[in-house]
């Protein structure tokens, strides 16, 4: 069964905040709203769920951690001992200082690149792929609520858009 | 809504800040008297200035004088720090930020009971306050501290003690008095005159905190020295001054105050606690790191004092860890930072562990291996604890708890992260 999808654009983000929160308890189910810069209290008001990418970021930084220290034990301890300093060479720990900033920027390094990178995957920002805006004018000035809608229902959500402030509401084939 | 805007102090608090100076000061004699009882057996350990009790009792006053002057002087750098970068989020707990500067003037005036006892000999704990040091013909000549006689000439060094501690008293207490004629007046004249004096005040202050550290910390090993010392100890200044902030603000709203102070504002204090301790750690970490890579004589001596001799390294890494890990670990998520039970719970932890950094900054450097923290150390700190808890709650009766006129006052009721 598909559903046909609704574009109703706007002029402000006063009227969008209002108008998701109408069609919101109305029934309506919005499936994304596009807007040239972020709308403050948007996601409490389309009940968006809180982001699991701060669990992505640990488990990124925590692999970074260990893939920094792995790669220092085996340049540093076990493949090639180098004296620097004339600290002692023999064991990990006991150079433990001079490995703290290099184990700190890899994971730096890898919580931010994997971060980016889930980030980008997840919502299928990448090079080649169309893009899901269906209106260029919400990169300027204008503000696109995206709703879904049964064919029979389509007439009575489209009004509903009208009354909500919406400017223009067109059914996208 | 019915606005509770002037903080009354109930006489229950206030008994419990006086019951706290006295149960300090009960322990701080019992402690006297053990360790009084403990030398008279064993009296032939001689009469090294380090060992004595009164270098015990004047060390320790050093580390709470400088402790709790840090929390005042902290409270108006980032009272200054507000106005010069035109943060607006914290504007409707601001009145809590000037009752904790207010406690400057104490802490100016405990600084200079110790200092002026060291300049007239009453104690040992700056060796170059000894004149015989300069004499090229006393015994106890030293070559090292005569070079730097320039700097630390006794007219030098208290010309600069009184002109920091002038400027900084003068600048927070304008700052205050300018932020009570905002009620009055109105308009953004007076807002931008704060605004002028915080940036002079920034500047001054970027520079003398760390000349005052210098002055009053790190001379206490006078023949060692660190770039990263003065920032080390701004660092910890700033962060005990924020805790007392956040716990205050904290305690007043769970009695009712501070209505409009909402999650969000509670989210950006906890915010700071958890920068700050990162900024500690990451200084503490850089001073340690250089000076353990470089491994120069002269400048180990500062951690040998610490990690080899005289028994601290144990207490040396649990408060590096403490006051790293906690924070952390505890207010890494967002919903920690909103969290008042946590909150309170890590900076209750962490202020002790701050004060516990001082007692190292300082006892390695004057009473080496005859430390220990008893009823001495104990009992003067809850005298000095529940003297400041006192003045402050005092201080905050003093003004409406929500200021007027305050261009950012209506952005800042509204604030939401």
């Amino acid at each position: 069964m598909s559903k046909n999808i609704i574009n109703a654009i706007y002029g402000d983000d006063e009227v969008v905040l209002n108008a998701a929160k109408k069609l919101r308890s109305a029934g309506v189910t919005i499936r994304e709203i596009f807007s040239p810069y972020p709308i403050h209290g948007i996601e409490a008001v389309l009940g968006v769920k809180k982001t699991r990418l701060a669990t992505c970021a640990f488990l990124y930084g925590i692999t970074g951690t260990l893939l920094g220290t792995l790669m220092m034990w085996y340049m540093m301890i076990n493949d090639w001992p180098t004296i620097v300093g004339g600290k002692p060479n023999w064991k990990y720990f006991y150079n433990m200082p001079a490995f703290i900033p290099i184990t700190f920027e890899c994971t730096v390094f890898c919580a931010a690149h994997g971060m980016a990178l889930t980030f980008l995957l997840r919502s299928w920002i990448l090079p080649g792929v169309s893009p899901k805006n269906p209106d260029p004018r919400t990169t300027d000035d204008k503000f696109c609520v995206q709703v879904e809608a049964e064919p029979a229902q389509v007439d009575s959500v489209i009004a509903k858009l009208k009354e909500s402030g919406a400017e223009e509401v067109k059914v996208q084939s | 809504m019915d606005l509770k805007l002037n903080y009354t102090l109930p006489d229950k608090t206030k008994r419990l800040t006086v019951v706290t100076m006295a149960a300090g000061l009960v322990i701080f004699a019992i402690g006297i008297i053990f360790n009084m009882l403990g030398h008279s057996e064993g009296h032939a350990e001689g009469h090294g200035h380090a060992g004595e009790l009164s270098t015990r009792l004047w060390a320790n006053l050093l580390v709470n004088s400088f402790f709790f002057m840090g929390i005042g002087l902290g409270a108006t750098f980032y009272m200054a720090l507000k106005y010069g970068s035109e943060a607006h989020y914290a504007t409707v707990f601001k009145r809590v930020v000037e009752a904790v500067t207010k406690f400057l003037p104490y802490g100016a005036v405990f600084m200079l009971v110790v200092l002026l006892a060291g300049q007239l000999h009453l104690h040992h704990l700056y060796h170059w306050m000894d004149s015989s040091v300069y004499d090229p013909t006393s015994p106890h000549y030293d070559v090292k501290i005569a070079e730097k006689y320039a700097y630390f000439n006794p007219a030098f060094f208290w010309a600069r003690f009184f002109v920091f501690f002038g400027v900084w008293i003068l600048c927070q207490r304008k700052l205050v008095k300018n932020s009570l004629n905002e009620d009055l007046s109105g308009g953004t004249q007076t807002h931008f005159k704060n605004v002028t004096l915080s940036a002079f005040f920034l500047v001054f202050f970027g520079f003398t905190s760390s000349v005052a550290s210098w002055d009053w910390m790190m001379s206490l090993d006078v023949h060692w020295f660190s770039t990263m010392f003065g920032w080390y100890i701004f660092s910890g200044i700033w962060i005990s001054a924020m805790i007392t902030i956040l716990l205050l603000v904290l305690y007043l709203r769970k009695n009712g105050y501070l209505e409009y102070v909402n999650e969000s504002h509670i989210h950006d204090i906890g915010k700071w606690v958890f920068a700050i301790s990162f900024l500690w750690t990451y200084l503490f970490f850089c001073q340690f790191m250089l000076i353990w890579y470089a491994n120069i004589p002269e400048e180990v001596t500062y951690f040998q004092n610490r990690l080899e001799t005289n028994g601290y390294k144990g207490l040396f890494w649990m408060v590096f860890f403490t006051n790293f890990a906690l924070p952390m670990l505890l207010l890494m998520s967002r919903d920690a930072k909103r969290n008042s039970g946590l909150l309170v719970g890590v900076s209750v932890i962490i202020f002790v562990f701050h004060w516990l950094d001082i007692f190292l900054i300082v006892m390695p450097s004057t009473v080496a291996s005859h430390w220990g923290i008893g009823g001495i150390e104990i009992g003067m700190f809850l005298v000095f604890l529940g003297f400041m808890v006192n003045r402050l709650l005092v201080f905050l009766t003093e003004a409406p708890l929500l200021p007027k006129n305050h261009p950012y006052l209506e952005e800042s009721i509204h604030h939401h992260v």
